[in-house]
Order: structure tokens, then C-alpha cells, then sequence
């Protein structure tokens, strides 16, 4: 459902701070899949996120969900399919409208918004019960401010809100991350439940070895751009941590490679 | 008596403009100098279309603001789809529009001698008469009929004006705009045409800052291209110091305080004049009281700041 083909994205191109992030990355997901990119700082799995959510134009590719093509498509367009959680727990809530306002505008994901009132009885009373199913107490907080509660409530707030309308495609982007073991390991556990709840088609960055081995049912592996790993099926199920660790180690040992190769050579031939 | 009463009614009329202030400065976090020549600008479009006395008092202000909703929108389109820094692009609308008011006038200033406006309008269907000064007495104060009437113009405009953006800040739609000031990055990843909602937000606070210019030039009887000069200090001040009077920062509330803000600091502006202050110091008083409005509450925060390091020093 989801395509990604040939995608390629440069940032800074010609001066020195020049980023290859995407080279050639071909991709595509089926309906109703969890899967999860793993790669080292910089290695463009945020990057391969972001580009399927549109915050910038690709320098070539296309990418295509359910058969229609997205590439030129604005990113608020884009969100009319596509629920994000980022990995700043602030950056997915508007900390000065309250509770309800906040899921009020997530309720209106991909439809068109009018001059009918944000908050009729109705749309509140739907609102308290999805917060509700959250079981941390804010169903009773819907008039506060997000912006007085802690990151936990509002990356589990976010991602309520990203899946309020249900999504065709659901983007975390290292959402626990930022957050404290316990409280991580709670929204982890909510979005699992969401997600097995809707049967949502998602797309997980993480850091965590563990979140990936225990998540999903499709492991991808990002470098310098490129995809370098692919397991699906009995091989994604028979993955250990331990598996994906030496997979990293042998990213590191062929860095060091390079540069100390390019010194052999230069002494040898230069 | 009669200065009071002129006190309150530019206030009132004022509010108008410190309502749209509050939008720009409130949901998106700029200053929109925008707003001074959209003033200006509804100052000259009602003024020349009430001398050439071709439309109706009502028409005029609906023409007034929708010249100043297309200023807005100019400032919001260089700023979003020409990345021109907010500041820097209503800067130059707002030069550009003192060129246009001048071509819209013909003149740098067209006075409304004896010609209908809203408040004359009222003044009839009040049965008021213009030329005779009838007075009516109020807890003891003689109160000039005509004052009077163009207070409660003026109040019913600004209450108006205030319960429409209220109305609209509640909608699904004004809810989606005061998301884009607030957090761009979520608004945009919920769906919201955020460029557009920047725009549209510009627009409706420069049609209130020219439906305020229409107002005021009404009012007052003569528009002149100067009108605008320093409003924007005046519609900080007027929502800085209605924040201070409301401490609640919901939206109603807010813009009650902004309104309330402009009555009183145009009571401050007048008592200051009656005991002798030098109008020529007036601008540059209004800035040092924005700046002070400004700096006093960040002062408060540090102060407290160091007070809790201290604490947990000890």
C-alpha cells in the first residue's frame, strides 16, 4: 500500500555540510504491516520518515500510497492518510489550547474544516471517552492546557490524537525515546494496542533493539542512505537483540575501514 | 463631561483595532506593523467613499475592511509562500500603504464636513439633532445627546466585533488557526493548510485595524494618511495592559481585556493630557509603557527563578 521508488535527497548540496541522506531507497510495505527502521545516528531512517510524511521535496523518487501518487503532495494534504507521533513529546500537541481543543482539531484530520463550533457536546463527550480509554486520569482535564502536563501525557495524548481519525498509515518517529523508561514502556504499550486494535499499517523509527525485536513483523536496517538489511516473516521472528548488536558492529568496523584503508593506500601508492 | 465621553468612544472604536492586534500578536506571536497602514487605509477608502457619497454608512465600513482583510492578506502571503520574515513583511505593506492612501485620498488628509456617517446615521434614527446640542442628565453629569449616542455606537461595534471573533475562535476552523500559532509542526501534521490559516489570520486583524480606521476617521470627521502612526505600540499596549487588569488567558476573556485595555489606556492617555503632560510626548510615553509592560512580567520570572535556586541551595 505503501511505495516508496528510487528515492533520493541531498540536503546542503555543494557547500560543506552537504548530507547525502536518501540514495536510492526502494521500499514497499503491504497493508496492514508494522515496520520498524533501525540505523545508526544520521544514517537517514528519520529522514525516510519525513519524507513520506512530506516535510521537504525529494530531489527524485516517487512514492505512492494505495496506488496514488504522493510525491508533490503538501504535507498537510499528506495528513488527511497519515497519523504521526514524533520524538519530541512537545512538538505533537499546541500547548495552550486545552485537552479537548487539541483532539478537537485531530478530529478533523482529512476532512474540511468550517464554521461549525470545534467543541459541540457531542464531539466532547466522544473526546472524554477516547481519553478515557488512555486510563491516566485526564478524561476529567479536558478544559487544561496541554501545556500542563508531563511529556508521557502528551506523547499518549499524540498519539491518540494521530490515531483519532483512523489513519492509512501510522509514522512513529522514536516516539518513547524522550521519554523515561516506565512512562516509554507505557506509550509502547498503548500503541500497540492501538495499533492491533485498527489493524493500522505502521511505520516505526527506534533506537532500541529490543523495541524492534519485540515490535513488528518486518525489521529494516538504514546506512548512509541506503537500505542495507531487510527481514520479514520466520527471519524478523527469529532475530535476537544480540543478532541485531553484531549487525551494528559490523556497520562500525566497516567506518573504521574506510579511512584507515584509504591510509594503506596512500602509503602505498601515493 | 463631554471629554470623557470622547474618551470613551475612541477607546471603544480603538478596541476594534487592539482586537485584531491580539490575533496577530496572540495566536502568531508577531507584532503585525501590517495593522498601522490598514488603519490608515480604512481611514482613506471610508473617507473618500463617504465624500463621493455613493454607498450607504454600512457599505463604506464593509469596503474600509475589506481593504485592510486584502493588506492582511498581502502581509501573510510574503510572509508564507515568500518566506519574508513576519516583521520585515508587514514593514513593507505597511510602507507601501501610505503611498496607496495617499493616491486613495488624492490628498494627505479629506475631511467630512456635514456629510452622513455611521454615527450621524445613528444620530437620525436616534432623532438627534446635529446642528442643536441637546443634553440629558445622567447621576447628575450633563451628558451631550450626541456624545452619548456615539459612545453607545461605538460600544454596540466594538461588542460586535469582539463576539464575532470569539464566535470564529471557537470553530472548527478558528480552532485550526490558533493550533498553527501555537504549534505549526502539529497543525500541519494534522491537516491544517497552515500557510493558509496564517494568511486568513492577517486578514481578519487588518480588516478590525481598517473597520477601526473607518471608525475612527467617521468619528473624528477628517482622515489623514498620519493616522495610523504608532498604532500598533497603542494596540499592544491596550492588550498588554488588559492582561494585566484579566489575569485569565482564555479567549473570551482575553478579548473582553483587550477591549477593556483600550478604554482604559485611553482613560491613562487623557487624565495624563488634562494634567499638563506635552502631546508631543505621548508616542514616545506610550512606547516606554509598552516596553515597561513588556519587560516587568520576564523580571518577575528571573526574580522567582533565583529565589527557587536559592532555596534549593539551602
Amino acid at each position: 500500500m505503501l511505495k516508496l521508488i528510487n528515492l533520493y535527497k541531498t540536503f546542503n548540496p555543494g557547500t560543506p555540510d552537504e548530507v547525502r541522506a536518501l540514495s536510492g531507497v526502494s521500499l514497499s510495505i503491504a497493508a496492514g504491516s508494522f515496520t520498524v527502521i533501525l540505523g545508526t545516528n544520521g544514517s537517514g531512517k528519520s529522514t525516510l520518515l519525513n519524507a513520506v510524511a512530506g516535510t521537504f521535496t525529494l530531489d527524485s523518487g516517487v512514492i505512492e500510497l494505495d496506488g496514488r501518487d504522493i510525491t508533490g503532495m503538501p504535507e498537510y494534504k499528506r495528513a488527511a492518510y497519515i497519523g504521526r507521533v514524533f520524538q519530541n513529546p512537545f512538538s505533537g500537541t499546541a500547548p495552550n489550547m486545552t485537552i479537548a481543543e487539541n483532539l478537537s482539531v485531530a478530529s478533523m484530520r482529512g476532512k474540511t474544516r468550517g464554521f461549525s463550533p470545534a467543541l459541540s457536546s457531542a464531539a466532547a463527550a466522544g473526546f472524554y471517552e477516547r481519553v478515557k480509554s488512555l486510563n491516566m486520569g485526564l478524561e476529567d482535564r479536558l478544559d487544561n492546557n496541554i501545556g500542563s502536563l508531563s511529556g508521557g501525557q502528551r506523547q499518549a495524548l499524540t498519539l491518540l490524537m494521530a490515531c483519532l481519525n483512523k489513519p492509512r498509515l501510522l509514522l512513529l518517529d522514536e516516539h518513547t525515546a524522550a521519554l523515561d523508561p516506565k512512562t516509554g514502556a507505557k506509550v509502547l504499550e498503548l500503541t500497540r494496542s492501538v495499533i492491533e486494535k485498527d489493524n493500522l499499517t505502521t511505520f516505526m523509527v527506534t533506537h532500541s533493539m529490543q523495541q524492534a525485536v519485540n515490535l513488528g513483523d518486518r525489521i529494516i536496517m538504514v546506512y548512509k542512505g541506503k537500505l542495507i538489511h531487510d527481514f520479514s516473516g520466520a527471519d524478523k521472528k527469529a532475530l535476537k537483540p544480540r543478532d541485531l548488536y553484531e549487525l551494528f558492529e559490523e556497520i562500525k568496523r566497516r567506518e573504521l575501514i574506510d579511512p584507515g584503508v584509504c591510509d594503506i593506500l596512500k602509503a602505498n601508492y601515493v | 463631561m463631554s471629554l470623557l465621553m470622547a474618551t470613551f468612544t475612541i477607546g471603544l472604536i480603538l478596541s476594534v483595532l487592539a482586537i485584531g492586534v491580539l490575533i496577530s500578536f496572540r495566536i502568531f506571536n508577531f507584532a503585525d506593523i501590517t495593522s498601522e497602514g490598514s488603519l490608515a487605509l480604512g481611514a482613506s477608502v471610508a473617507a473618500v467613499l463617504i465624500t463621493s457619497k455613493s454607498f450607504g454608512p454600512f457599505t463604506v465600513l464593509f469596503i474600509s475592511a475589506a481593504a485592510g482583510a486584502a493588506a492582511g492578506a498581502l502581509t501573510g502571503v510574503l510572509h508564507t509562500k515568500f518566506k519574508i520574515n513576519a516583521l520585515l513583511a508587514g514593514i513593507l505593506v505597511m510602507t507601501a500603504l501610505y503611498s496607496v492612501n495617499l493616491h486613495v485620498m488624492g490628498k494627505s488628509n479629506v475631511a467630512l464636513m456635514n456629510e452622513e456617517t455611521i454615527f450621524t446615521l445613528f444620530n437620525k434614527h436616534l432623532s438627534i439633532s446635529e446642528t442643536v446640542n441637546e443634553t440629558v442628565k445622567i447621576s447628575g453629569f450633563l451628558v451631550n445627546l450626541k456624545d452619548l449616542s456615539s459612545a453607545l455606537l461605538s460600544l454596540v461595534g466594538a461588542f460586535v466585533c469582539g463576539l464575532a471573533l470569539y464566535l470564529f475562535l471557537k470553530t472548527k476552523l478558528g480552532v485550526a488557526m490558533r493550533a498553527t500559532g501555537d504549534n505549526t509542526q502539529m497543525a500541519s501534521a494534522l491537516g491544517v493548510n497552515t500557510d493558509l490559516m496564517v494568511i486568513s489570520g492577517l486578514a481578519i486583524a487588518n480588516a478590525l485595524a481598517a473597520l477601526s480606521g473607518a471608525l475612527l476617521a467617521s468619528y473624528q470627521g477628517f482622515a489623514d494618511v498620519q493616522i495610523g502612526l504608532g498604532m500598533l505600540v497603542w494596540g499592544l499596549a491596550s492588550v498588554i495592559i488588559g492582561e494585566t487588569l484579566v489575569r485569565d488567558k482564555s479567549i473570551g476573556l482575553a478579548i473582553t481585556a483587550a477591549v477593556m485595555g483600550s478604554i482604559f489606556f485611553r482613560l491613562l492617555v487623557a487624565i495624563a493630557l488634562r494634567f499638563g503632560m506635552n502631546p508631543n510626548d505621548m508616542k514616545l510615553i506610550t512606547a516606554v509603557f509598552v516596553l515597561m509592560a513588556l519587560i516587568i512580567p520576564e523580571l518577575g520570572k528571573k526574580n522567582k527563578l533565583t529565589e527557587s535556586r536559592i532555596v534549593k541551595t539551602n
